[in-house]
């Protein structure tokens, strides 16, 4: 690991200008993420800002929805009475991803920010594109069992590890950020980036700029909602495919309706298709069907994941059937 | 070397300046651009030291330690406590698990520059003198080890997942003990354990 300076800030606007006046300076929250980067020399900052003590972890009842805290748990906010009435998929979402411990310790704003678990990322010895820009990409060639695919690049086909961030994408989250500039809010599905000719560039966020909150908007059909991970294990593993799903139904009707995806695509995957294809859509399996094939229908499998194709097309049909089922 | 810095110090301030005439209608954000926090980043890889105090089984140690220290290594190398085991270092295996303000986390993933102010409960601190930790003595009498190293990450986990308090059925309590790995498979004891002392703590 490379030296750093580390100190403790206790003002926001304080650590905000320390951390833009240096480009290599970063905020650690919980760091089970950061932290993990570091020890393998994959993430090198020469600064921490620790943000632990900064006044961000609440949850509350917003006029529009609900505000989570950046510095919120996962397990916090898993387990939070609001967040589960309200939006059980975030908390089921939440409850999929990484283990006790680390949900104790990973904030919400860390989980945004989480770094892809591509091993040829994590492999120094290993040419990544997003570790070390210009290097090639050793994924497209080698083992790709747990890559992308939807959006990838010839320059990059990493996923996004995130549970939570799919949950947010469906429920159209906003992210708050507080910059040098001042502040700035940015929707869930404009946060993470494809990975195009810079797959460095995981979010839009610039440096310097502080994830404060996460606000949820009313939506009083999340209720009716599912989470369904598949992985290689019945716990404690990334997804090969997960899907969020939400419908909102009337005498049979589908009147609103979200699908995103998670371990499939760089960012969180917002299944526009899928959507369009549920809503004024009878509730039956011929509709769940049609709107499984048409997310799938943009595929583009690697050499070893073309099994995700039809993984995600029955994940997708799973869990609509299931909130389908709902009272 | 030197010259670069500066001038791209000199660089920075420029920027910083245009900023501040920019948004001098918000007169708290102006007063905050002048404000840094220090110390500054290293300017050679000579390790240097901090001055730690870590609370660890109620009592207090004071440390002048590298910041790159994590918390499991500050447990086993500096303050001597190697009942925390080392395992994965990257927070996968559960072993170096302990109880920060009782909830557990994995010590390995953290700085010990980051827990100063907190209360640390390693598996050394279960015990009240002789009288074992109901979890340890049900680990015992269940026989929920084989070759042990797993053992003091996985009584320290399931302390705190009898605090967080949502485990009751089997398929819960092995969900919830996700986080600690045993090589040797010693699952099945292990839940009976957890489950012994779950009931007894009701």
């Amino acid at each position: 690991m490379k030296l750093f300076a580390y100190t403790r800030a206790t003002e926001q606007d304080v650590a905000v200008n320390t951390v833009s006046r240096n480009q290599s300076a970063k905020f650690i929250g919980g760091g089970t993420n950061l932290l993990d980067l570091m020890k393998e020399n994959v993430e090198q900052p020469n600064q921490l800002i620790d943000i632990n003590s900064l006044p961000l972890s609440k949850i509350e009842v917003t006029r529009n929805g609900v505000r989570i805290g950046a510095m919120a748990r996962n397990s916090d906010v898993a387990y939070n009475a609001i967040i589960q009435e309200r939006y059980p998929l975030l908390s089921q979402a939440l409850l999929a991803g990484a283990s006790p411990q680390l949900r104790n310790m990973a904030t919400v704003g860390g989980n945004l920010m989480q770094r892809t678990r591509c091993y040829y990322f994590y492999d120094t010895a290993m040419p990544c594109n997003k570790r070390e820009p210009g290097s090639g990409c050793a994924a497209i060639e080698g083992f790709n069992r747990i890559h992308a695919i939807f959006g990838a690049s010839d320059q990059c086909i990493a996923t996004h590890p995130s549970d939570m961030c799919v949950a947010l994408a469906a429920l159209d989250a906003v992210v708050q950020v507080q910059g040098p500039k001042g502040d700035r809010q940015i929707p869930i599905t404009d946060f993470h980036r494809l990975p195009g000719d810079t797959p460095q560039i995981d979010t839009v966020l610039q440096h310097g700029e502080l994830i404060t909150a996460v606000d949820l908007p009313n939506l009083p059909f999340a209720k009716r909602s599912h989470y369904l991970k598949v992985r290689d294990r019945a716990s404690y593993a990334f997804a090969l495919v997960s899907v969020a799903t939400a419908l909102d139904i009337e005498n049979g009707i589908i009147r609103a309706a979200r699908v995103a995806m998670g371990g499939v695509a760089h960012k969180p995957w917002r299944a526009v298709a899928a959507e369009e294809i549920l809503v004024g859509a009878k509730v039956n399996q011929e509709t769940f069907r049609a709107a499984a094939e048409a997310t799938v229908k943009e595929a583009k499998p690697q050499k070893h994941n073309k099994f995700k194709v039809e993984m995600a097309k029955r994940a997708i049909m799973r869990s609509l059937t299931e909130v389908g089922e709902m009272a | 070397m030197k010259l670069r810095i500066k001038r791209r110090r000199f660089g920075q301030l420029m920027i910083a300046s245009t900023l501040v005439t920019a948004i001098a209608n918000f007169p708290q954000r102006t007063f905050a651009q002048k404000k840094l926090l220090s110390p500054t980043p290293p300017s050679s890889m000579e390790a240097s030291s901090v001055p730690v105090k870590l609370r660890v089984n109620g009592a207090e140690h004071a440390l002048e330690i590298d910041p790159r220290v994590t918390l499991l290594d500050a447990l086993r190398e500096r303050i001597g406590l190697t009942g925390t085991k080392k395992g994965c270092d990257h927070g996968q295996c559960g072993a170096c698990t302990v109880l920060v303000d009782g909830r557990r986390i994995n010590s390995c993933l953290t700085l010990a520059v980051m827990q100063e102010g907190a209360a640390i409960t390693t598996i050394e601190g279960l015990a009240q003198g002789d009288k074992l930790h109901p979890m340890q003595a049900a680990f015992i009498k269940h026989d929920g080890f084989q070759c042990g190293y797993c053992t003091p990450g996985q009584i320290c986990s399931a302390v705190g997942l009898l605090n967080e308090g949502h485990a009751k059925t089997d398929d819960e309590v092995r969900e919830l003990m996700s986080g600690n790995i045993c090589r040797c498979g010693a699952y099945p004891n292990i839940v009976n354990a957890i489950q012994e002392a779950r009931s007894q703590q009701t």
